[in-house]
């Protein structure tokens, strides 16, 4: 069915012609017509990765497969969306073991965008638990790959967007929790040295993220809230916490009914969010036990959240820097700061050693953050473009909707290795997104 | 433990209902002319629910197999679901009489074949309930839906009668009138959004309305209304106009 659609960023905005699958053979007949498509998840990456005139939904194609409960080993169709795999494996004692900051994905996305979580520098990225999944080319012919077999295929479709193939099936490894609570600890660093710091000092923790004030200037600049956890014991929960120790967070959803003006997220609101967010974290530093629900997913409370941005929709920035470039990430934070084009929201983690071809995580420090699309912004971007690579980075190809193809050849050495697999699996080039076409020029 | 049997369960709205019921705790018998194709959702509904499900191979059109089909059943459902139904072209069908004869032959003929077969083993253990998908398209005939609507329109009648035939028995009958539903059959049409509904909400709604015993439920409830003006239009306007 056509219709106008966009990913989590509503930009841009496009006319696409739909299609769904629930059975292989429907996948089949779509494949038999021969026209260029991209495969699309839940739109949930900010840009135009899953976008195309053409695409091909695997949300109907999400059914649970099987679920060792002594092992962990789980396998399900594509297109089942995280926060169901949660209701299932939580109350029997397992978890995610990686997860994004949203559990509205689907396992394909999951694994097309690589998704890291705030464990990277322990656990790695999605990819790393994957034992085996299958992957229906462009020919219709289903593939099974794994890191032993078919790897090229594997490794071009962990962190590939997509332009391998339609990944039908994952069978991945989970892990084991004795309850479904976090133990969290907050703690505030008064700039960006400081957090720094404290993030050497906790690398022992499981999960690390920090929100950072980007508008703050001079001598509170880059003041931020770490935030740390690991999954709790039954000791670390309190009596009326231990009654039900993997228990489901109760729903409480707030959705956001439609796109505000984007004068709403004018500085000064952001400023007001901000400063609202640290009169919550009073003290120093902050223990306590809490459902995974708020530690994993503060955003998924609010359903839609990002109409705030309003109409003409948000890009988000993602990059990493190598370790060393420190001051890279100071330079990029003033120049933000000093622009005032305001971001809801910065995050910073660290990533630990990966090895891939064309997966974002690299060691380093990665921030994110999120602009409001202004007259200005594309220029703006393009410039701290220049610093990232500088610094010796790169940009996350699942939050991008606006890089240059210069920007992702100098990021990513291994990307002709990535083109030359793509070639093989597609080769007549049908799989193509508005992403693939602007950074690899796959349009034909 | 209560079991329920799906008949026609890869329709999307089968499958919403193989779901709904599982999550409520019912074994699922699940139907269909290409039952291998429902392995996924039958250990889907048996994962997240912890029930019991089974897969059957059912034809509509095969009337000669309903009564070894259903027979073979075990444990006999206590609830059955006749969800399968076909759409077809209808300029193809007004043309072709082998399109139209399939279309009667599966959203009536099969549908009362099959049901008479569940209606006597429920009558004869004085018990059950017999759930039948049909469609507001039913409700009156028009030129774009030429057959489909007589089809459905003869089932509705069957479902008010077998309803009145199996009351004193102790065995209840549900007609359910579907408006539009996101679905297979409707992909390629552009469903005016605020009055069509998605299978899950079907469900969903079939569910509530097998609790409360009800006789006749529209999905969603506005379509009564909007059926009934349509009813209400006097014949030499009807036949006028453009529907
Ligand atoms: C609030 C929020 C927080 C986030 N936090 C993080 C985070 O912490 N870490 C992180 O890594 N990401 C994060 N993301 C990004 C998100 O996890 C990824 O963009 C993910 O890929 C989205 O999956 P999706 O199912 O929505 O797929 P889509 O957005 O529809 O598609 C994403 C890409 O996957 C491809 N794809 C999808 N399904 C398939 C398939 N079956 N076969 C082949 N290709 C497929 C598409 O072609 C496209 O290239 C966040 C996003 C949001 C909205
Ligand atoms: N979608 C709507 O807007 C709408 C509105 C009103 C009423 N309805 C009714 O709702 C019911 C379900 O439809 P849907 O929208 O979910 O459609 P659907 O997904 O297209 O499903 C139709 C189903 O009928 C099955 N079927 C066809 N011929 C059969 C046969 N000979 N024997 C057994 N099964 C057969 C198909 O099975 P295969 O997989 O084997 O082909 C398929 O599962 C139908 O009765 C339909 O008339 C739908």
């Amino acid at each position: 069915m056509k219709k106008r659609i966009a990913n989590w960023g509503n930009y841009p905005v496009v006319e696409s012609n739909e299609e769904t699958f629930s059975f292989p053979d429907q996948l089949n007949q779509l494949l038999d017509e021969q026209t260029a498509f991209i495969p699309r998840g839940n739109g949930r990456c900010y840009g135009d990765a899953s976008l195309a005139p053409r695409t091909i939904s695997t949300l109907k194609y999400n059914k649970i497969l099987s679920f060792d409960i002594s092992t962990g080993i789980f396998e399900c169709q594509s297109g089942l969306t995280l926060d169901q795999i949660l209701e299932v494996i939580v109350p029997k004692g397992w978890f995610l073991p990686v997860t994004p900051g949203t559990k509205f994905i689907t396992v394909g996305g999951a694994v097309a965008s690589d998704v890291h979580g705030k464990n990277h520098h322990i656990d790695g990225s999605f990819s790393n638990h994957i034992l085996e999944m299958d992957i229906v080319l462009d020919s219709k012919a289903s593939i099974t790959c794994s890191p032993q077999s078919n790897q090229d295929l594997f490794e071009a479709t962990c962190g590939g967007m997509g332009l391998t193939g339609v990944i039908t099936k994952v069978k991945f490894k989970l892990k084991k929790i004795e309850t479904s609570f976090i133990r969290q600890k907050q703690t505030k660093a008064a700039n960006l040295e400081q957090l720094i710091q404290l993030f050497d000092a906790h690398q022992h923790f499981t999960y690390s993220v920090a929100w950072i004030d980007c508008l703050k200037k001079g001598a509170h600049f880059g003041r931020s809230i770490l935030m740390l956890g690991e999954h709790a014991h039954l000791t670390d929960l309190n009596e009326r916490q231990r009654r039900n120790p993997l228990q489901l967070p109760r729903r409480k959803q707030i959705n956001f009914p439609f796109n505000l003006p984007s004068w709403v997220l004018n500085e000064t609101t952001v400023k007001a969010f901000n400063y609202l967010f640290y009169a919550k974290n009073f003290k120093k530093e902050i223990n306590t036990v809490v459902s995974y629900e708020p530690f994993f997913y503060p955003l998924d409370a609010i359903l839609h959240w990002n109409r705030g941005y309003g109409k003409k929709g948000f890009v988000q920035y993602q990059f990493v820097l190598p370790l060393e470039a420190k001051q890279g990430l100071i330079e990029i934070l003033s120049r933000i700061s000093d622009k005032g084009l305001g971001s809801f929201l910065a995050v910073l983690k660290v990533f630990g050693k990966q090895e891939s071809i064309i997966s974002f995580p690299k060691e380093g420090y990665t921030l994110a953050l999120d602009f409001p699309v202004k007259p200005g912004l594309l220029e703006f971007l393009d410039e701290l473009d220049q610093i990232v690579l500088h610094c010796g980075g790169r940009l996350y190809m699942s939050k991008d909707a606006r890089m240059k193809p210069e920007v992702l050849q100098s990021g990513y050495p291994d990307l002709g290795k990535f083109k030359d697999i793509v070639r093989k699996y597609n080769p007549e080039g049908r799989i193509h997104s508005l992403q693939s076409d602007r950074l690899f020029l796959t349009s034909n | 433990m209560s079991t329920v049997l799906i008949l026609g369960a890869t329709s999307d709205i089968g499958m919403a209902l193989a779901k709904k019921f599982a999550s409520q705790k019912f074994d699922v018998q699940l139907a269909a002319r290409r039952p291998e194709l429902l392995e996924p959702l039958q250990s889907d509904i048996s994962i997240r629910y912890g029930i019991t499900s089974t897969l059957h191979a059912f034809d509509a059109l095969k009337y000669g197999e309903h009564a070894s089909f259903f027979n073979s059943l075990s444990p006999c459902p206590d609830v059955t679901v006749s969800v399968f139904g076909i759409l077809d072209e209808e300029d193809l069908a007004f043309d072709d009489w082998f399109v139209a004869e399939r279309m009667i032959n599966t959203n009536y003929s099969g549908a009362v074949s099959i049901l008479n077969q569940v209606a006597r083993s429920y009558i004869s253990r004085q018990r059950g309930t017999i759930i039948g998908i049909s469609s507001v398209a039913g409700d009156r005939g028009r030129a774009s839906k030429l057959i489909y609507a007589s089809s459905k329109a003869g089932f509705t009648a069957y479902l008010a009668g077998l309803r009145n035939k199996c009351f004193k028995e102790n065995v209840h009958v549900m007609t359910v009138q579907p408006g539009f539903v996101y679905t297979k059959m409707t992909e390629n049409l552009s469903l005016p959004r605020p009055i069509t509904s998605t299978p899950e909400e079907v469900a969903g709604i079939i569910y509530k309305a097998y609790q409360k015993k009800k006789n006749v439920v529209y999905v969603k409830w506005f379509w009564r209304y909007i059926m009934l003006i349509i009813k209400n239009i006097p014949e030499f306007q009807f036949k006028k106009m453009k529907l």
